[in-house]
């Protein structure tokens, strides 16, 4: 029930993101959903690609700092409240969101949100108890 | 191994008769060959005769790197030009380069020196020396090299550069000793790291690094990384070249000096008194074998001390601190003394951190602002951006802890840090003082 997040450090000058992107293409990888976090001086760049491992052996090769985190797909009602109702479940158990960002495709109806956790498990358990679909990383990438 | 038994541990009342009669020829001969420092004792009111202890020494007049380069090129040299074999030049960054010269019995003198510098690293004849300094006008190459046949060891000359192809060499000619810059040390291990070659396979025991200031810290990475003891070797080719002074590898504190062909001095570097033994200052040199260029009390600009405690090795000859910098590559950050190498040992003590940094100062607004960009590396690297802010917080607190400075810190891509084939570029000054 987890999905793979590569992300990848980049200095605050332009044309970097661009590299990456470029890198990726070469290799053929599709980039599924990004966010980019910044400050002044540089971002994390954080990935759900089509191929992890090859996304990663590629940019590694260009000489990128790059990492692996575990991160949950959660289907969210597409309509008011619907985010907030995950939120406050979450907020109500003490579970802290790292970040979080929007997937591009729809899963049916709903939208697909990527959280980052840091007690994933219990954080994945917590959904599926309340009746939240948590998509794994076939069903993902497959959208 | 020591390589010679009867000099490398003589006893010092031996030792220092045997440099007093030395001192006394050198002088003499340097008096009568070189216009410069004659006038320089004229000036001074003295003869070499004077010199009648080595105490005396003391009042003979310093030689400093401008000196050399008013009598750019051969101006300093004491035989005539028939009689030099080999002709050495550091570097010009700041000016002319400085210009030195060996006659025959030099080049085997510094052979013999250099093949003890490889015996106390841990070598031996037999072993297969990968010698990755430069060769040319820079006294690394040449230097390790000659000791290296000169121990009876196998050369690989294969000299700085070429990385790459190095590795493929590391891995089939399957050397047993190391000799280059320890930041090029570094580089190698990236290098074979990224071409899948484990230093671990490889046959290296020892490591023979100089020509740069290194820190305990640097020489632990280098050892973890590259499987092998590493041992620090200083020089310089105002003096000779590489193989002045040498760690052992059995306590791997402090570097014993060849005394027996230079003798050390620590001075005040602002008043030029002579310190004791203990005292950290700046070291200076006087050559009592050299033939073709005899230096004498030269002002190296290194900062370090002299340790005269018996060692465990054996060796009767007095140790030198590694040097923590240099009077002229000291930053003065607003008003705050700072040098690189005190900067490198706080980087590395977060472990998180891998020696790949640069130092940049500027002025802004009239003040100086001192920037230390470090490599995001694998063991660095986080998805969570206050994970890495934290880390550069760390990073400034070690440093104004520390040393009472406050920089500011820039965590940048890997690689992105200027690595040269020999020397790091550690300290970009953009300062117009």
């Amino acid at each position: 029930m987890k999905v793979q997040q590569i992300s990848v450090f980049l200095e605050n000058k332009s044309g970097r993101l661009a590299e990456v992107a470029s890198i990726l293409a070469d290799a053929d990888v599709n980039i599924r959903a990004l966010a980019l976090a910044d400050t002044s001086d540089f971002g994390v760049l954080r990935l759900i690609v089509n191929d992890t491992v090859k996304a990663e052996k590629v940019l590694k090769s260009r000489g990128f700092s790059v990492g692996k985190t575990d991160v949950v797909a959660a289907e969210v009602e597409d309509r008011p409240g619907g985010l907030y109702k995950i939120l406050s479940l979450l907020g109500r158990s003490g579970l802290n969101v790292e970040y979080m960002y929007a997937f591009v495709q729809q899963s049916q109806k709903n939208a697909v949100m990527i959280f980052r956790f840091d007690n994933i498990d219990e954080a994945v358990k917590l959904l599926l108890h309340n009746g939240v679909k948590v998509l794994s990383g076939q069903e993902l990438y497959a959208l | 191994m020591i390589y010679d038994i009867r000099h490398e541990t003589m006893p010092r009342e031996d030792l220092e008769s045997l440099q007093l009669r030395r001192l006394q020829a050198s002088l003499e001969r340097a008096y009568a060959m070189v216009p410069f420092y004659r006038k320089r004792f004229q000036e001074a009111g003295i003869t070499p005769g004077q010199i009648r202890s080595l105490a005396d020494l003391k009042n003979v007049p310093f030689t400093t790197k401008q000196d050399l380069r008013d009598n750019y090129p051969f101006g300093m040299f004491a035989v005539p030009m028939d009689m030099v074999v080999r002709i050495h030049a550091s570097s010009g960054t700041t000016g002319k380069p400085t210009v030195v010269g060996y006659t025959a019995r030099d080049i085997e003198m510094w052979a013999e020196l250099m093949a003890r510098s490889l015996a106390a690293g841990g070598a031996n004849r037999g072993d297969i020396v990968h010698n990755a300094y430069g060769y040319g006008l820079f006294t690394g190459g040449l230097g390790a090299h000659y000791g290296a046949e000169k121990l009876g060891a196998s050369v690989i000359p294969v000299s700085g550069g070429n990385t790459k192809r190095q590795v493929l060499i590391m891995k089939d000619f399957k050397p047993t000793i190391l000799t280059c810059t320890p930041s090029y040390a570094l580089h190698l291990a990236e290098a074979a790291e990224e071409m899948g070659v484990s230093f671990a396979d490889l046959h290296f025991k020892a490591g023979i690094f100089g020509a740069e200031p290194w820190s305990e810290n640097m020489r632990e990475e280098i050892e973890r990384k590259l499987h092998l003891s590493a041992v620090d070797i200083y020089g310089l080719s105002e003096v000779i070249g590489p193989g002045v002074s040498v760690e052992c590898h059995q306590a791997k504190k402090g570097l014993h000096v060849f005394e027996d062909h230079f003798i050390p001095e620590i001075i005040d570097p602002n008043t030029g008194k002579s310190l004791p033994y203990g005292e950290t200052g700046e070291l200076v040199f006087t050559s009592i074998t050299k033939e073709a260029f005899p230096v004498i009390r030269y002002r190296t600009r290194d900062i370090t001390s002299l340790n005269c405690e018996p060692c465990i090795c054996g060796r009767t000859l007095v140790r030198m601190n590694k040097v923590s910098g240099r009077t002229d590559d000291m930053l003065i950050i607003r008003g705050v003394n700072v040098f690189p190498s005190q900067i490198e040992s706080v980087l590395m003590e977060i472990h998180e951190v891998e020696p790949h940094y640069q130092l940049v100062v500027d002025r802004e607004d009239n003040l100086d602002v001192l920037t230390v960009k470090v490599e995001v590396g694998e063991k660095l690297f986080s998805d969570k951006v206050k994970k890495l802010q934290e880390i550069e917080r760390r990073i400034q607190k070690h440093i104004k802890d520390y040393l009472g400075v406050s920089a500011k810190v820039k965590l940048v891509e890997p690689k992105s840090i200027q690595r040269s084939e020999g020397k790091a570029v550690r300290v970009i000054d953009n300062r117009k003082i």
